[in-house]
């Protein structure tokens, strides 16, 4: 690693993996999704209130191209929980229904359906700002 | 532009004995139910994977979204 990085944007997005316990990639942000699947699993984290960060794939197509080599998964949206890929929006919200998100997460079950316009303070993060 | 059939096809043609039950309502927008021996003892993420497979490079283009369900029989 001492040498120039060969792939910052990949190692960037490997960075914000492992320094954030839960991570959402996403189009838009929480508050302002530009996908509805986007916009459901985001709505997953908020309904359950776990903190979360949040990047937006949107604004650099290498961000979303390096993520899902990365990940080996060809969709957004993607999260992680302690630098593991959990998911896209079918299998968050599977596991949102089945209470196994919040068990992911450490926290208490949800009583109602996601709210996907709901704000609970997650601070997005522009990964394209980490690059400088 | 692919058809809620093709796509159907195309999953049952990646996958051996697969069954897809395929629905699309604008023909870019996919919902599958996915049935196959195949996803045993795999988990949730490589089931996921082993169906997005029959589509590399074409998620997100021209088919932009695929909702899938997977389930073994």
């Amino acid at each position: 690693m001492s040498e120039q990085a060969s792939n910052p944007i990949r190692e960037a997005i490997a960075q914000a993996i492992d320094e954030n316990p839960v991570i959402l990639f996403m189009k838009g942000t929480p508050e302002q999704p530009m996908c509805g699947f986007s916009a459901r699993t985001a709505g997953a984290l908020q309904a359950l209130g776990a903190p979360f960060a949040a990047v937006d794939i949107l604004p650099d197509p290498r961000i979303r191209q390096e993520l899902s080599e990365l990940s080996n998964w060809p969709t957004i949206p993607q999260l992680f929980v302690n630098g593991e890929f959990v998911g896209g929006c079918d299998i968050v919200t599977e596991m949102f229904e089945s209470g196994e998100l919040a068990q992911t997460l450490g926290v208490e079950p949800a009583e109602a359906e996601p709210v996907e316009t709901q704000a609970v303070g997650p601070r997005p993060m522009g990964i394209e700002n980490r690059l400088s | 532009m692919p058809t809620a059939e093709d796509v159907k096809a195309r999953i049952e043609a990646s996958i051996p004995g697969a069954t897809a039950d395929v629905q699309s309502p604008d023909n870019v927008h996919f919902n599958a139910r996915v049935i196959a021996e195949a996803f045993a003892g795999l988990s949730r993420i490589e089931q996921h994977r082993l169906v997005y497979a029959a589509f590399e490079g074409e998620l997100g283009g021209e088919i932009h979204a695929l909702q899938l369900k997977t389930e073994t029989p």
